[in-house]
């Protein structure tokens, strides 16, 4: 998962959470993330990410279907 | 209903409208890509011309702060902290690019958070570390809270240069454009995640425009552009038939009014309640209205417009890089020299980006596409950013 056009938001599996500061997985990949604006989001929570920050949880199903739309948009952009 | 049912439909509805006749506008840059890679226009009815606007951050950032940033590049106490796009953006002068200043010695680190470029501050205590700071309002809460944690820890050497903008001004400038009347809005998905659904109400209820806020994959975006076509028409149809079943001449009737225009049909809807709710993500609004507040600022192809820039607030001006290092009251000041107004003022010549930016110009129509500006050799932002409308143009070409 590298760095991508700004607007992309990725949607994360969250896997540790500490306080403010959190750890996101997507694709086997472990990524920082910001938890600021998702105060109510758990572990096993799905979340948009977006600059390093999650900006809103996704349902589950919906967090499969967006993860691989994502990888199709990174694809394109490559 | 299936896709290809959508497109059926449509197509009838369309039938019998001009070609181009009816404008809808996308106002965000992966809007832009996915609807590019999608070649969704190509599918569209021809009564339909589906124009991107200045939804790419990066693409509306006037030439003369790209280059005020490359100033600040060139001091031996500045690392330049930004995100990966605006590496290549050219400022007033062709070829002159964050870029080419790295190559030259400056120090330049492409970040993918604001938060990285605080951490770097952090760990290079006897530099200036500036974030340069171009996006919406996807990216403008994140900023903000970088800023706080820089406030609260006492970072000194972090500051940010805040080229923040805010989407409503925009989409309210380009409305005013009778020229180039704009029938149909495809609202920003994750803008919308932030500021709410609702904050496009205004779209439908003082503009008569219906408005449509979409998700990103292939199918979401399409649904989402037909959705509004279908509103769009629908709005047409029943302006048309009150105007036919008014009565005539008499101006105190109650049949027609003066509102011409904002009929009862037009609509706001939300295609992408996955990730946008109404009222949007309090945290973040509240993040980014304890650092930041409204200010005028240019936008490239718009000119100034007034409340749609961020700057950083009094209380955080410790860390706002305009003040530090441009000595101003956080507005990005006469330096502009662009008070006529005009957009094009410093742009390099012959580049249309303004006019592509506005939607009034095609990327296909402009005479240096694909000659004079590639991808591998810009003129202006809208080739070389990665959701620009020329870059997805150019990118996507040859789809039919």
């Amino acid at each position: 998962m590298e760095d991508s056009g700004m607007c992309l938001a990725v949607p994360l599996k969250l896997v540790e959470k500490n306080g403010k500061n959190g750890m996101g997985e997507f694709d086997g990949a472990m990524r920082r993330v910001r938890l600021d604006f998702v105060p109510m989001a758990d572990l096993g929570d799905y979340v948009l990410v977006h600059a390093g920050f999650a900006i809103e949880t996704i349902a589950p199903q919906q967090a499969e279907a967006d993860r691989k739309a994502y990888k199709e948009v990174m694809d394109a952009l490559k | 209903m299936r896709l290809n049912e959508q497109l059926e439909a449509l197509h009838k509805e369309y039938e019998d409208v001009k070609p181009g006749s009816v404008v809808l506008m996308e106002i965000c840059g992966t809007h832009t890509m996915a609807i590019a890679k999608a070649g969704l226009r190509q599918l569209l009815p021809e009564g339909i011309r589906l124009i991107s606007g200045p939804g790419c951050p990066v693409c509306v950032t006037p030439a003369a702060q790209i280059d005020r940033i490359l100033a600040l590049s060139d001091r031996p106490d500045v690392i330049i902290t930004t995100y990966g796009d605006l590496l290549r953006v050219p400022g007033s002068r062709r070829g002159d690019t964050l870029a080419r200043h790295k190559a030259g010695g400056s120090d330049v680190r492409i970040v993918y958070s604001p938060m990285d470029a605080l951490e770097l501050a952090q760990q290079n205590p006897d530099k200036n570390v500036v974030f340069a700071g171009v996006g919406f309002e996807t990216s403008a809460p994140g900023t903000a809270a970088s800023l706080l944690a820089a406030a609260e820890d006492g970072v000194h050497n972090f500051s940010v240069l805040s080229y923040l903008k805010t989407t409503e001004p925009a989409v309210r400038t380009l409305l005013k454009d009778t020229a180039h009347p704009i029938d149909g809005f495809l609202c920003p998905g994750h803008v919308a995640s932030i500021i709410g659904a609702e904050a496009f109400r205004f779209l439908p209820e003082e503009y008569g425009v219906p408005a449509v806020v979409g998700g990103f994959e292939k199918e979401s975006v399409a649904a989402a552009v037909i959705r509004l076509a279908h509103l769009v028409h629908h709005a047409q149809e029943e302006k048309n038939a009150g105007e036919t079943t008014g009565t005539a001449g008499d101006t105190e009737s109650t049949g027609t009014t003066e509102t011409a225009g904002v009929t009862k049909a037009a609509a706001l809807e939300n295609l992408y309640t996955r990730a946008v709710t109404a009222e949007g993500n309090q945290a973040a609004k509240a993040c980014m209205d304890i650092v930041f507040e409204p200010c005028d600022t240019e936008w490239r192809g718009l000119g100034r417009i007034p409340g749609s820039g961020l700057r950083i607030r009094e209380a955080y001006k410790a860390h706002d890089a305009e003040r530090r290092f441009f000595g101003t009251e956080g507005e990005h000041s006469e330096d502009q020299q662009t008070a006529e107004g005009n957009g094009y003022t410093g742009e390099p010549a012959g580049c249309r980006c303004g006019e592509i930016l506005k939607g009034v110009l095609s990327p296909e129509d402009c005479p240096l596409f694909g000659r004079v500006c590639t991808p591998m050799d810009p003129v202006g932002p809208c080739m070389v950013s990665s959701e620009g409308a020329c870059a997805a143009a150019y990118k996507y070409r040859g789809i039919l």
